[in-house]
């Protein structure tokens, strides 16, 4: 694919994709969409005024070799990292300045790259803490071990979070993050250092959570087999720009993002 | 947001005692067994019987100062919030009481002189928390801010001797500090009231005579039994659960919707108010205050009383509080704070998660194993027994 057929690909008209991700050429609005966004570090520019779309009930990932602002990017969207310069819109409405517990009212979540599930809590507790928002008695007992059951733990429930294995906290912090209903979920790297089987579960949870619950997604992941199996688009971030977008497959048979990031014969 | 929704054991028990336990009882707090709730209410006869054989009248002193180490156990040990300047609040407290009750020293006065006190504990935390929190304050600055805070009400209330210093009828008495507080009269002046404060009771019983018992020892042990049993239903409620999330994480909570800063600021607001009500007690005991409730040694006891606790729980820093207070006015002088601060560093290195934690833990291991021999399918909580 030359760069010329990847810009037109990424200059295509937001097209609503299928729960089964095959476009039907339905127009929605777009869920998120990123203006110009700069983010400097001291002299480092980590973000590079980019414009970065997501669609309602998308599931789009983000690849791009260290460095590139992938991480900076997801952070600036769920407000931890404020922009030098640039807006941020998600569902027509400008988040740009709001604090992240506000965006998340609105419908964004994230799962840090890091783990971080309560360690001192047991797996019921940590469950129990985004669902107690909304929901209270019966019907938050329901959700709670609901969420423990999706996230493959029933029987953990008073285990303490740090005891679990990383595959299991992954899956414990997916399911916190996706009980909070959000419409959009932010995942850094939610496989890296998984066995393929626990790669293969979160892969199939992840598409369920989007195919079943509408939920849009916006994956950072290396493992390209894992990205082939998950994406309706990919964006390719380089140097804190947006190098290219498209379809798994035209990104990976682009010469130059094979030169840049995956390898291969240029 | 929705409190109290414990699905414990007790929580299963639906009978008004089986719910009360299931407030009081979670992960949060140590001791949530029939076991811990038999000897607590043997522990509450003994305090209740302790002034007939022994001085109720030192003991209400480590009653007062138990609510001290408790404001900061949930600052500290449940928000994670590191304070230095909870005598701060004490002292403002106790000022406050000071001041208004001179000023109007009838029943009606001094009870509004008690809630002024705790009111202003709670708004100069208020105040102090939403520059730091809302300034983007966080982790040792907070502790520096707070130590800083101390040393400057210190210095400042030192300085007070001057007539200028007067606030209707009270003078603050710079480094003399303010005398003549009025003996603790509560209720409607006319209506009915009672004085707790140098009003002993005499009352005979038939084993051991005629003896006499201070009301102000009842009325701060009813008040820190009110205070632990509700601050137990706090940490184990839904908002409780977002104060140890804090504590172990805050960005991690922040991207579960919660307004960080606000619980931050509720949490510290509510130790104020604590030693706000610790510092007006303290005050009304004595009849009098002075600076030394700022100075850095007294500001550093509650560190100390919490840490040997243990930070996270309750009733650590109840027990350390009464335990090394009672140590260190029987030795007197500085060499008790020179152990005191070699106390607080052995149990840092040695045993950081506090005296009632490792003892929790232990006992759970016991009956753990016990279970195990037994072979029964209790269900093992991971958390405190």
């Amino acid at each position: 694919m030359s760069e010329s057929d990847t810009a037109d690909d990424s200059l295509q008209p937001n097209v609503r994709q299928t729960p089964a991700g095959k476009a039907t050429g339905e127009r929605t609005d777009t869920l998120l969409q990123t203006e110009d966004l700069v983010k400097q570090f001291g002299g480092f520019t980590a973000t590079d005024s980019v414009d970065f779309g997501v669609d309602e009930g998308e599931l789009r990932c983000l690849i791009g070799p260290n460095g590139a602002g992938k991480s900076t990017l997801l952070n600036l969207i769920v407000g931890t990292l404020q922009p030098t310069s640039g807006r941020i819109y998600y569902d027509g409405q400008d988040l740009t300045g709001l604090e992240p517990n506000e965006r998340v009212q609105r419908g964004i979540s994230m799962k840090f790259q890091v783990p971080s599930v309560y360690g001192e809590l047991s797996v019921r507790e940590n469950a129990r803490l985004p669902i107690q928002q909304f929901a209270d008695g019966e019907e938050r007992r329901r959700r709670v071990d609901a969420a423990i059951a999706d996230a493959g733990l029933s029987g953990y429930e008073e285990v303490q979070a740090s005891a679990l294995s990383h595959g299991q906290q992954q899956q414990l912090e997916i399911g916190m993050a996706a009980s909070l209903e959000p419409d959009l979920l932010l995942l850094d790297e939610p496989v890296a250092g998984l066995s393929v089987d626990e790669r293969d579960e979160i892969a199939a949870r992840i598409r369920r959570l989007n195919r079943e619950e509408g939920i849009a997604f916006v994956v950072i992941e290396h493992d390209t087999d894992f990205v082939a199996e998950i994406a309706d688009k990919v964006t390719v971030l380089h140097q804190g720009e947006v190098f290219r977008e498209g379809s798994i497959e035209a990104i990976e048979a682009d010469p130059e993002v094979r030169r840049i990031y995956l390898g291969g014969e240029q | 947001m929705a409190t109290g929704s414990t699905d414990g054991v007790a929580g299963t028990d639906r009978s008004l005692l089986g719910r009360v336990r299931g407030r009081l009882e979670g992960p949060n707090t140590v001791g949530n067994s029939r076991g811990f709730w038999a000897g607590f209410a043997l522990a509450v006869v003994a305090l209740v019987a302790y002034p007939l054989v022994g001085s109720g009248e030192q003991f209400s002193l480590f009653l007062v100062l138990a609510l001290l180490g408790l404001s900061l156990s949930v600052v500290w040990g449940y928000s994670g919030v590191l304070s230095f300047g909870q005598v701060v609040f004490f002292g403002v407290g106790g000022y406050a009481f000071g001041v208004v009750s001179i000023n109007f020293p009838d029943a009606t006065g001094i009870t509004g002189a008690v809630l002024a006190g705790v009111a202003l504990g709670a708004v100069s935390a208020a105040l102090l928390g939403y520059f730091m929190f809302y300034g983007g304050v966080r982790d040792v600055y907070v502790t520096i801010i707070t130590l800083v805070a101390t040393m400057v009400m210190n210095t400042f209330m030192a300085q007070t001797a001057g007539s200028e210093w007067t606030i209707g009828e009270a003078a603050l008495g710079g480094f003399n500090g303010m005398p003549a507080i009025p003996l603790l009269e509560l209720g409607v002046s006319g209506v009915v009231s009672y004085q707790f404060v140098f009003n002993s009771i005499e009352l005979f019983l038939p084993a051991v005579g005629a003896v006499e018992v201070d009301p102000f020892y009842y009325l701060a042990l009813a008040l820190l039994l009110a205070t632990y049993l509700g601050l137990r239903a706090l940490v184990n409620s839904d908002y409780g659960r977002v104060m140890v999330a804090v504590r172990e994480d805050q960005d991690r909570t922040r991207m579960f919707g919660y307004d960080v800063k606000r619980v931050k600021l509720l949490t510290f607001t509510l130790g104020g108010a604590l030693a706000g009500l610790s510092g007006v007690l303290y005050a009304a005991r004595n009849v009098y205050i002075d600076p030394q409730v700022f100075a850095l040694w007294f500001a550093t006891l509650p560190v100390i009383w919490v840490s040997v606790g243990g930070r996270k729980s309750l009733l650590g820093a109840v027990l350390a509080t009464i335990g090394i207070e009672y140590f260190r006015l029987s030795i007197e002088g500085e060499m008790a704070l020179v152990v005191l601060g070699a106390l607080l560093l052995v149990f840092i290195v040695a045993l950081p998660g506090g005296v009632v934690p490792w003892v929790s833990d232990r006992l759970a291991g016991s009956e753990l194993e016990m279970s195990e021999i037994d072979d029964t399918d209790a269900p093992r909580e991971v958390t405190d027994s």
